[in-house]
C-alpha cells in the first residue's frame, strides 16, 4: 500500500444524499456510493484536494487531517 | 490524476433538452417522462442502489453541464432547513400527492366526467395555453395524463434550474422527490458489512 496523503475527505453519511456528484468529480475515482446510501472515500486513494467537498450540493463532506 | 474516460451515459443530458421540445410538437411525448419514475425505481428496488442518480440522470447531468461548465451557477451554500429532512420528505410527499392527483384527473377524463384540460400548469398555479401539441383523434385520459406529467416535469426543471442558478449545480438532487424515494429505498435494503 502507498503511503496515505496527509489530508482526506470525510463524508457524513447523514447529509449524504447518495446523488453521486463527488464520485463524478473525484479526480482520482476515489469515491464510491454504497448501496445507493452513501458516499464513502477509498482512503487509499483519497488525496484530500476537497474538490468532491467543493461541488457537494448537500454540504455533506469535509476534508479533514487524517488522524 | 487521469482524465475521466467519456461514455455514452456522459452525454444524457442532452435528453433533457429533446424532452421538454417534444412536448412543444406533440404532448404524448410527454409519457416518456414516466422513464425518470421508473427507472430510478427498478434500480433502487431491484439493485438496491441509486444508479439512476449516479450514472444516467439526464437532468443532474443537465444541471452540473449547465452549472459547472457552462458557469451558470452562483454556487452558494443551500439553507440548512433545505438540506433537512424535513424539507425532503415533505416535498417528496407533496410531489407525489401531485402525481397521484394527475392520475386522479386523468380517471375523471376517462370516466367522462371532466373534459381534457388543453394547458400546461406551471409550479401549480400558472395556466398556459398547450392546445396545439393536442389533436382530437388522442383518448381523452391519454392526452390528460401527457399535459399533467408534462407540467410535473416542467414545473421541477423549472425549481431545478433555480436552484442550480443560484446554489451549487447539484442542489435540485438534495431534495429530488425521486431521489429521496430511492434513497429511503436503499437505505432500508442496506445491510452494513463489517470490514
Amino acid at each position: 500500500m502507498g503511503k496515505l496523503s496527509p489530508r482526506h475527505a470525510v463524508v457524513d453519511s447523514n447529509m449524504c444524499v447518495a446523488c453521486g456528484t463527488c464520485a463524478d468529480v473525484c479526480p482520482t475515482g476515489a469515491m464510491e456510493i454504497v448501496s445507493g446510501v452513501f458516499a464513502k472515500p477509498t482512503e487509499e486513494k483519497c488525496v484530500g484536494c476537497g474538490i468532491c467537498a467543493k461541488e457537494c450540493p448537500a454540504s455533506a463532506i469535509r476534508v479533514e487531517v487524517r488522524s | 490524476m487521469k482524465k475521466q474516460q467519456r461514455h455514452w451515459y456522459h452525454y444524457l443530458w442532452i435528453w433533457s433538452i429533446i424532452y421538454f421540445s417534444l412536448g412543444f410538437v406533440n404532448i404524448l411525448f410527454a409519457w416518456l417522462g414516466l422513464i425518470s419514475f421508473c427507472l430510478p425505481l427498478i434500480f433502487a428496488i431491484g439493485g438496491g442502489n441509486k444508479l439512476f442518480c449516479n450514472r444516467y440522470c439526464d437532468r443532474g447531468q443537465f444541471l452540473r453541464v449547465m452549472g459547472s461548465q457552462v458557469g451558470l451557477s452562483l454556487r452558494r451554500e443551500m439553507p440548512e432547513w433545505m438540506k433537512g429532512k424535513a424539507f425532503r420528505y415533505g416535498f417528496m410527499v407533496f410531489f407525489f400527492a401531485m402525481f397521484f392527483n394527475i392520475i386522479y384527473v386523468s380517471w375523471l377524463v376517462a370516466s367522462d366526467i371532466q373534459g381534457v384540460q388543453e394547458a400546461v400548469t406551471v409550479l401549480w398555479t400558472f395556466q398556459l395555453p398547450w392546445n396545439w401539441t393536442y389533436s382530437a383523434g388522442i383518448t381523452p385520459w391519454v392526452a390528460q395524463f401527457a399535459f399533467g406529467l408534462y407540467s410535473l416535469m416542467l414545473t421541477s426543471e423549472i425549481i431545478a434550474i433555480v436552484a442550480m442558478l443560484i446554489y451549487k449545480p447539484r442542489s435540485w438532487c438534495v431534495f429530488c422527490p425521486m431521489g429521496t424515494l430511492t434513497q429511503t429505498i436503499c437505505k432500508a435494503k442496506y445491510v452494513p458489512t463489517a470490514k
